[in-house]
C-alpha cells in the first residue's frame, strides 16, 4: 500500500480552512482520480501534475492513482494545491520523504516545465495555517513578500518543483528574493498641490478625524476628485493588524503589487460609475471574491460620478456602511468580508454640470437640476455625513504662489486628534467618533449644554431628523478633538451643523 | 503474420509461460466472438478464471501500455468475459480480469508488468 498525506489550504472568504492532502497508489489500470469537490482549475491538476513531475525527471506512477483532498464536503477552487499534491504523490511512492503530521504547509501552481507559478491568497492561507500550528511553508517565490508577513511560520521560496525537492530530500534551502522594506507612509499626492479651497480643506481634515462619510458637490474642473484622491494621505497610518488584514484581503482578490505590500497607507479605491453590484460588494460564481467596498477595508471608497452609478450600485453599499462588513452568499456558500471604509462621493450639482455660483451659464432645466442629486437615495444621502459644496478656486487663490498646508502637516492634526479620541474611547467597542452608538450619544457624549439647547432647537423646528441630530454630534465631536476642547462647545456645534448641511464654511 | 500481430503473439506467449509457472492452468488464447477478443483465459490452482488482456510494446515512448486500456475497452473486456462463460458452461465460477504489460526491448529482452483484478 502507497499511501502519503501532506497539508495545505482552502480559503473561503478571508478564513483559511486546512485541507489534508491525500494520495493513494495501488495497483489497477493507470488513472487518476480527484476526490473532493474540485472546480474546474483543480480538476486540470492533474495534467499540470503529470508534466511537471516528468519535466522534472520525476517518475509517473502508471498506477492507480487517488488524490484526496478533505474535508470532502468543502468545494475547493483554484490551482494551488497542484504543489502538495505533486509531493505526496512523490512521498507516496518513496521518492520523498514522509512529512511529519502538521509540519509543513504547500500552495502553489506548478507550470508544465515544473516551474512554481504565484497563487492569490498566500498571506490569509498562512494565518490559518500558523493558527493550526505548523510552523513551516513551501510558498511559491513570487509569494515570498507577501508569506514573510507572517511571524513565526518559516517560509520557503521555491521556484521550480526541483528546488522543493531538493529541500525535502536533503535539507538544501533555495534562495530567497530580497525583501523589500515595507514602504514608509509617503504618499505621491500630497494636499499642498491643491491650491485654495480652504473650506473644502477643513471639512476633509474634519472627515478624516472622526472617519466621516463625505460628499462632494462642485462643477466639473473644480477639485473634487483631486481633494478625494489626496484623503489617503491625510489619514493616520494603519496600525499592524489592519496592515494584515488589509493585505490578505487584496492577496486574495491578486491586486497586490509588489511595493504595495505592507503598506501603511490607507487604501484609495476609486470604482467606475458603471461598476457592478458584484464588483462593488464582491461576488462571483466559484470563488467568492472581494468587491470594491473590500478593498477598500480601512481606507477610502471614492465613487465619481455618483449620480451616474447605477441605483441598485449605491444602495448595496448600504450594508457595508451599516456594519463594516459584506455578506455575499452564493450556491457555493456564504462569505463574509470587512468593508470598514470612509465613503466619499462626488457629483457634479446638475446633468450640465455648470449650476454654481451663479448658475448663469447652466443650460438645465430647473426639474433635470432638482432630479440629479435625486438619484442619490435617501437612506444613502442620509448616511453621509459632511457634504461640501466646491467651487473654482478665485483668482487670488490661483494666483497665490503661497502652497497650500502640506498633508504631513494636516496628517499630524489628524493623528493628534485621533488620540484623544483613543482615549475618550479606551474600552468602547468603537474607535472613531463616526461610531459612537445614537444611546451613547445621549448619554456619556454629549455636547456642552448650551450647544445641545441648540440642537434641540433645530430638532423642534423639524430643520434636523433624529438621525442628523446624532450625526451632528457625531461632528461636533470631530471639530472639538481638533481644537482641543475636551467636549464641544456651541460653536463646535454650530459648525457641525453646517458641515452637514454643506454650507459654505465661514469660520 | 503482420509485424505487429507477431509482437502481439511473442507477447502473449510471454505472459501464458509466466502464468504456468505460477501454477496457472491455460484455457483458452485469442478466443473471438463478434464483439472483441480475450487474449488469454486461464484458471487459477484456486479455481478462479482469470482473464487477462496483454498490451505488448517494443517502446514505451508513447506511455505505458496499459494506458491503452480505455474506460470503454474495459467495460468491453467485461462483457466478452461474461460471454465467455457462458458459451464455456462455467456460470457461477468466480473470476477476474487481469492486464498485463510486455515490453519487448532489443527483440529478445521481455519484461512483464502484471496487474491482478484491474476492473
Amino acid at each position: 500500500m502507497a499511501l502519503a498525506q501532506t497539508s495545505s489550504v482552502s480559503l473561503t472568504g478571508l478564513t483559511g480552512n486546512l485541507i489534508d492532502v491525500e494520495v493513494d497508489i495501488s495497483d489497477g489500470l493507470p488513472s487518476y482520480i480527484l476526490l473532493g469537490l474540485p472546480d474546474a482549475a483543480l480538476s486540470e491538476s492533474k495534467e499540470r501534475v503529470r508534466a511537471a513531475l516528468v519535466n522534472s525527471g520525476e517518475a509517473w506512477p502508471n498506477k492507480k492513482v487517488t488524490v484526496s483532498l478533505s474535508p470532502a464536503w468543502l468545494p475547493k477552487s483554484g490551482s494551488s494545491f497542484d504543489l502538495p499534491i505533486a509531493i505526496t504523490l512523490l512521498m507516496a511512492q518513496g521518492q520523498v520523504p514522509k512529512d511529519q503530521p502538521g509540519e509543513c504547509i504547500y500552495l502553489g501552481e506548478l507550470s508544465l516545465d515544473g516551474q512554481l507559478r504565484e497563487v492569490h491568497g498566500v498571506l490569509p492561507a498562512l494565518l490559518a495555517a500558523k493558527k493550526s500550528g505548523f510552523i513551516r511553508a513551501l510558498v511559491p517565490y513570487e509569494n515570498y513578500q507577501e508569506a514573510k508577513c507572517v511571524s513565526g511560520v518559516e517560509v520557503i521560496a521555491i521556484r521550480h518543483l526541483t528546488n522543493a525537492l531538493a529541500y525535502l530530500r536533503s535539507g538544501q534551502i533555495p534562495d530567497s528574493p530580497q525583501l523589500f522594506s515595507s514602504s514608509s507612509s509617503d504618499y505621491l499626492l500630497d494636499l499642498c498641490d491643491v491650491a485654495g479651497q480652504v473650506a473644502a480643506r477643513r471639512a476633509l481634515e474634519v472627515a478624516a478625524i472622526g472617519g466621516h462619510h463625505l460628499l462632494f458637490i462642485g462643477p466639473p474642473g473644480t477639485g473634487k476628485t483631486m481633494l478625494a484622491e489626496r484623503i489617503p494621505s491625510i489619514l493616520p497610518p494603519l496600525s499592524e493588524e489592519s496592515i494584515l488584514e488589509v493585505t490578505a484581503i487584496h492577496s486574495i482578490a491578486g491586486t497586490l503589487m509588489g511595493r504595495e505590500l505592507l503598506s501603511k497607507l490607507p487604501p484609495f479605491v476609486a470604482p467606475h460609475h458603471t461598476t457592478t453590484a458584484p464588483a462593488m460588494i464582491g461576488g462571483g460564481a466559484h470563488a467568492i471574491r472581494p468587491g470594491a467596498t473590500s478593498l477598500a477595508h480601512e481606507g477610502v471608497l471614492f465613487i465619481d460620478e455618483a449620480p451616474e452609478c447605477g441605483r441598485g450600485v449605491l444602495d448595496s453599499l448600504r450594508q457595508p456602511l451599516e456594519s463594516g462588513e459584506v455578506t455575499i452568499s452564493r450556491a457555493v456558500g456564504s462569505v463574509t468580508y470587512p468593508a470598514r471604509f470612509m465613503l466619499v462621493l462626488a457629483a457634479n450639482p446638475c446633468p450640465c454640470g455648470r449650476f454654481s455660483g451663479r448658475g448663469r451659464s447652466c443650460t438645465c432645466t430647473q426639474v433635470a437640476i432638482r432630479r440629479y442629486l435625486q438619484r442619490l437615495s435617501g437612506p444613502l444621502l442620509d448616511r453621509i455625513d459632511i457634504r461640501v459644496f466646491i467651487d473654482s478656486p478665485s483668482r487670488i487663490e490661483m494666483a497665490s504662489e503661497e502652497l497650500g498646508e502640506s498633508s504631513a502637516t494636516v496628517r499630524e492634526r489628524v493623528i493628534a486628534a485621533r488620540a484623544i479620541a483613543d482615549d475618550r474611547f479606551a474600552g468602547c467597542s468603537w474607535r472613531v467618533n463616526s461610531q459612537i452608538p445614537p444611546s451613547q450619544l445621549r448619554n456619556r457624549f454629549r455636547a456642552e449644554k448650551s450647544g445641545m439647547n441648540f440642537l434641540h432647537t433645530e430638532l423642534d423646528k423639524e430643520r434636523l431628523s433624529a438621525r442628523g441630530f446624532h450625526k451632528v454630534l457625531r461632528i461636533s465631536w470631530s471639530i472639538a478633538d481638533s481644537r482641543g476642547h475636551a467636549i464641544p462647545t456651541k460653536e463646535d456645534v454650530e459648525l457641525a451643523l453646517r458641515l452637514r448641511e454643506g454650507m459654505e464654511l465661514l469660520a | 503474420m503482420g509485424k505487429k500481430q507477431l509482437i502481439g503473439a511473442l507477447g502473449e506467449d510471454f505472459v501464458a509461460k509466466y502464468l504456468v509457472e505460477k501454477n496457472y492452468q491455460i484455457l483458452d488464447r485469442n478466443w473471438r466472438i463478434r464483439e472483441g477478443e480475450i487474449d488469454l483465459v486461464a484458471i487459477s490452482e484456486f479455481g478462479v478464471v482469470v482473464f487477462i488482456e496483454v498490451k505488448t510494446r517494443t517502446s514505451i515512448a508513447f506511455g505505458h501500455p496499459l494506458e491503452a486500456i480505455t474506460r470503454e475497452k474495459a467495460y468491453r473486456l467485461q462483457r466478452l468475459a461474461l460471454a465467455w462463460l457462458t458459451v464455456n458452461h462455467r456460470w457461477g465460477f468466480e473470476y477476474r480480469i487481469d492486464a498485463a504489460a510486455v515490453l519487448i526491448s532489443g527483440g529478445k529482452k521481455f519484461e512483464i508488468d502484471y496487474r491482478i483484478a484491474v476492473l
